[in-house]
């Protein structure tokens, strides 16, 4: 009841299209740069896309993706990663994740970083996300 | 002569006998023949210049990558990793080396915490930009630095191919990141003469 009630204070005006499921970081050591990885759910008729990212744990934040182009693997930046109605879109090693870089203080593996999703709606979606050891698989 | 047609007759013997020698069915791609000895002198990821000799007597799985690789290096090292853990004690017979692509900013210390980070059985190595074009031109990896991005970082292009060599220095196979680990698994166990 409790826990009911804190999760009806917590959300927002209105009901979030997107909920965000999964969420992890892949711990690096020496402050490399980490990834952050998610699976967004868009429970709603209308397309949503995640537009942005920001953490108080990290200077910077950027969303990329992994392309293997004839055996060259690379990195690019993108904008925004669609998640059509009733359907979803992972953030997955190999694929899309979330770049964290500078991080404000030391961080380890077990610990959690918040992140802040940004939707196409304007709508927001603040995530704890557990830090997991370098050599996790998922 | 006589000898050569006996040899024939014997090859040809075989093949309709269906006895041929013992011929393994690779999972991965059969690169013998096609590609050099490992060789290569370059700095490990404890400060010390190391040829390939050194790594002599294991299975090596060569591999590129860099520090400042959050999402690619990390799977493919996580892949390694659970490899070496299926591998058993058959582990301590192989060693991984990963070959940084990016000497500008891997020094030996930040390979060490790096690859460490992932598994024991891995070497990191870097060395001067002319040292690591000699390894990579040498099994026609490519690599190539990308723009600076906002905040001063930069990401660098690199084939993904891990290249396994025998105890030999002998480049046996290729395995790409598409490979499923108990293919690598399977190939490596009959490299080093176990069941698979």
């Amino acid at each position: 009841m409790l826990a009911l009630a804190a999760a009806l204070l917590a959300s927002p005006a209105f009901a979030a299209a997107i909920t965000v499921q999964k969420p992890w970081v892949r711990w690096l050591p020496a402050g490399l740069p980490a990834a952050g990885y998610a699976t967004l759910v868009n429970g709603s008729d209308t397309p949503v896309s995640l537009v942005g990212a920001r953490s108080p744990d990290y200077g910077s934040v950027m969303i990329h993706r992994s392309l293997d182009r004839g055996g060259m693997e690379r990195m690019v930046m993108v904008n925004a990663i669609p998640v059509p109605p009733h359907s979803r879109a992972a953030l997955a090693p190999g694929g899309y994740h979330l770049m964290l870089m500078q991080p404000r203080h030391a961080i380890r593996p077990g610990m959690r970083v918040s992140v802040r999703f940004e939707f196409s709606d304007g709508s927001t979606i603040d995530v704890a996300m557990p830090v997991r050891p370098a050599n996790a698989s998922g | 002569m006589k000898r050569a047609v006996l040899l024939t007759m014997l090859a040809v013997l075989f093949v309709l006998g269906g006895c041929s020698a013992p011929q393994h069915r690779w999972k991965l791609t059969d690169v013998r023949g096609h590609l050099p000895d490992l060789a290569f002198t370059l700095t490990d990821d404890t400060g010390r210049v190391v040829d390939a000799h050194a790594f002599r007597g294991k299975l090596v799985l060569l591999y590129f990558g860099y520090t400042h690789c959050p999402d690619v290096c990390p799977l493919t090292l996580t892949h390694l990793h659970v490899l070496m853990q299926r591998l058993g004690p058959l582990a301590d017979r192989t060693r991984v080396l990963f070959v940084s692509v990016d000497p500008a900013r891997d020094t030996p210390a930040l390979l060490h915490a790096y690859v460490n980070a992932f598994d024991p059985h891995i070497t990191g190595l870097t060395g001067t930009p002319a040292q690591i074009e000699a390894l990579a031109k040498r099994y026609r990896v490519a690599y190539n630095r990308g723009p600076t991005l906002p905040g001063g970082g930069y990401e660098v292009a690199h084939s993904a191919g891990i290249y396994i060599f025998d105890d030999r220095g002998r480049a046996r196979l290729l395995a790409t990141d598409a490979d499923p680990i108990s293919a690598i698994a399977h190939d490596v166990r009959v490299l080093l003469g176990a069941a698979p």
